[in-house]
């Protein structure tokens, strides 16, 4: 008893996120994983301030190339490096991916903070959930695309105005799991003796949820937050694949892809470095998140 | 069971509502202009008369409830008269499209088969290719089979259809020329040539979107059956005598497909919006194309109506998989 309890607390708690951390680093899949997705993300990132080629550089002379040492992956039809734009589309989709697993992350906790916590709130907000679960989200995507692609580009210019609206139609489609999980998460630990502790000396609504339960919540959270990166960067490709995405000189892994299948037959191997590159991602995101799960949740491993 | 099937059927009406209308607003309250593919030569009075004439003067709520009207009151008549040859719906306003100026409904059901056959097939392949993969890997838990089998079903929750489309149309198409890269829809078949050409053609399609119905089964199966295996009956039945072979299929298998039964009936809608996807790739003309293209031709009452199809298969995808649950597992029906 001779160490303070605040700091018997904090060392407790560096304790639990060590011991994650080499839980975390068993999982053999999940640290390949997050091998691959950081060097992804330091290529996409300072990548094209090292490349000799601008994403959008034309030179037709050079179009239609294979593989070579000064264009590793080819150039496109209008001799726009490949590489340059793998970069480039790569900060695109990327960056959708953050943002919309953000927003989707927020929405998701709030909803299942709040109908976890307040009983009142419990069943409208999971009706709610409910049908937004049974919502056609591919469809209805699509139709925001067409809908809302003018007025937003118009206000704030052909890329940010897609930026903004396919951020914001995905988060608002995706946040009804991470609800789901969160809810079920704070109504179980509602009936804990530390939160009756903390109730009992007076803690009012606000700070309980922010201070006792959202730290205690964290855990499927950031799972979930894996998960909804990888889950944002297939639906923004699969958006940009279909032609609603970005303006089509804006590349993007989908819209590089959807590019490369016009001309599939006179150069098939154009199709592979864009696919790679979104199921590379996809996967080592997913199995980060298998990683962490399994980290946080001993009950589960290996499951 | 009774009051349980109906009580899951009053849920799904408000939900079915409720969805129509977010599908109706979001198309009607966006700044959208139907008139706008009309020659600008046309003087003004006479676009107001054909904005009236498409029922677009009226306030939302008369639109919406007559839309309502349309779907479900009309468009089933429209389906008896074309079962019984009875004659309901001849004088009822249907949903027009317009790009042809034709009644939605005809167009769906005319592109409904090829999208059937592709999504249905592929499902079934799925799921029989998942079941015995997740049956395995849970019995050799932790084994090399078990492992691959992970491995696979990460690849195939990561790998999306547009990018497996492509790759297998350039190995088994370009490179290897065994099939055909495109679905050709008027293919009939009439002999066993024909049938050959048929089966060659789906087989693409079918690859594709099976490899994601079998990994999210598989997984779902395998995890049940491991719930399942360390249960106290398994070491009854065990102890009993009875074979391996007895034990894993009749005593574990029965109570593990339960929930997969109900997740089965869950992923069907979502196998439909995937083949939006397959069916641009692959050339398929159906509905999922044919709701690419309304979107792309601002046709917003094929949008509606496909869209509402599709939630309308979810919903009551959900009913069936309730129903499901509460039939095979009394426990459900008693809360």
């Amino acid at each position: 008893m001779t160490e303070n309890p605040e700091r018997q607390a904090s060392k407790d708690n560096s304790n639990k996120w060590k011991h994650i951390w080499l839980q975390f680093r068993k999982h053999k899949g999940a640290l390949v994983g997050s091998i691959i997705f950081s060097l992804i993300f330091i290529t996409v990132i300072i990548g094209p301030s090292f490349w000799p080629f601008e994403a959008n550089e034309i030179n037709i002379r050079e179009r239609n190339q294979g593989p070579s040492l000064s264009h590793p992956f080819g150039t496109d039809q209008l001799g726009r490096d490949t590489f340059a734009r793998m970069m480039a589309g790569g900060q695109t989709s990327i960056a959708v991916g953050l943002a919309a697993m953000l927003l989707s992350l927020i929405l998701g906790s709030s909803v299942g903070l709040l109908s976890g916590y307040y009983k009142r709130l419990d069943g409208l907000l999971m009706r709610l959930t409910d049908l937004f679960l049974s919502l056609p989200i591919l469809p209805l995507l699509l139709v925001m695309m067409l809908l809302f692609r003018e007025p937003l580009s118009e206000a704030y210019g052909p890329e940010r105005g897609m930026f903004v609206l396919i951020v914001m139609a995905i988060g608002i489609t995706s946040w009804m799991p991470t609800a789901r999980i969160v809810r079920s998460d704070v109504l179980a630990l509602k009936e804990r003796e530390f939160i009756l502790a903390a109730r009992s000396i007076g803690t009012g609504d606000t700070k309980l949820i922010l201070h006792h339960i959202l730290p205690n919540v964290l855990s499927p959270i950031l799972v979930s937050a894996t998960l909804g990166i990888a889950n944002a960067i297939i639906t923004e490709s699969a958006l940009s694949f279909l032609g609603l995405g970005f303006p089509p000189d804006f590349p993007t892994w989908g819209r590089l892809l959807n590019d490369a299948v016009e001309y599939l037959t006179l150069y098939p191997e154009r199709v592979f470095w864009p696919g790679l590159a979104i199921s590379l991602t996809v996967l080592s995101i997913n199995y980060i998140g298998d990683g962490l799960r399994d980290a946080f949740d001993p009950r589960i491993r290996g499951r | 069971m009774t009051t349980y099937i109906l009580r899951r059927l009053l849920i799904s009406i408000p939900s079915l509502l409720f969805i129509s209308l977010v599908i109706f607003l979001l198309l009607n309250l966006a700044p959208n202009d139907p008139m706008a593919q009309v020659p600008l030569t046309v003087p003004p009075d006479v676009k107001e008369k054909m904005r009236v004439a498409l029922g677009l003067g009226e306030p939302l709520y008369i639109q919406f409830y007559k839309w309502l009207v349309k779907f479900f009151w009309v468009e089933p008549q429209v389906l008896i008269d074309h079962w019984f040859g009875t004659s309901f719906s001849q004088n009822d306003f249907r949903v027009i499209s317009w790009q042809t100026r034709s009644p939605v409904m005809d167009m769906i059901v005319e592109r409904l088969p090829q999208t059937l056959w592709v999504v249905g097939m592929s499902y079934i392949v799925g799921i029989l290719i998942a079941l015995p993969i997740g049956i395995y890997s849970a019995y050799r838990h932790y084994s090399v089979f078990d492992q691959a089998g992970t491995f696979v079903t990460m690849i195939g929750y990561s790998i999306p259809p547009f990018f497996t489309g492509p790759l297998v149309i350039v190995i088994f198409a370009v490179q290897l020329g065994w099939l055909p890269s495109t679905y050709d829809t008027v293919h009939k078949v009439v002999d066993w040539e024909t049938f050959v050409v048929q089966l060659k053609q789906m087989v693409l399609p079918v690859m594709v979107l099976a490899l994601q119905t079998t990994a999210q089964i598989s997984r779902y199966m395998r995890s049940s059956m491991l719930d399942n295996l360390n249960q106290d009956y398994v070491r009854t039945a065990r102890a009993k005598g009875l074979s391996e072979w007895v034990v894993i299929t009749i005593h574990v298998l029965r109570n593990s497909m339960i929930p997969v039964v109900t997740v089965i009936a869950l992923n069907l809608p979502a196998i439909f919006g995937g083949a939006i996807i397959t069916e641009q790739i692959f050339k398929v003309n159906g509905i999922g194309q044919q709701l690419i293209g309304a979107i792309y031709a601002n046709d917003l009452p094929t949008v509606q109506t496909i869209t509402f199809m599709f939630a309308f298969l979810i919903v009551f995808f959900n009913l069936i998989a309730d129903i499901l649950y509460g039939l095979l597992d009394p426990r459900i029906r008693y809360d």
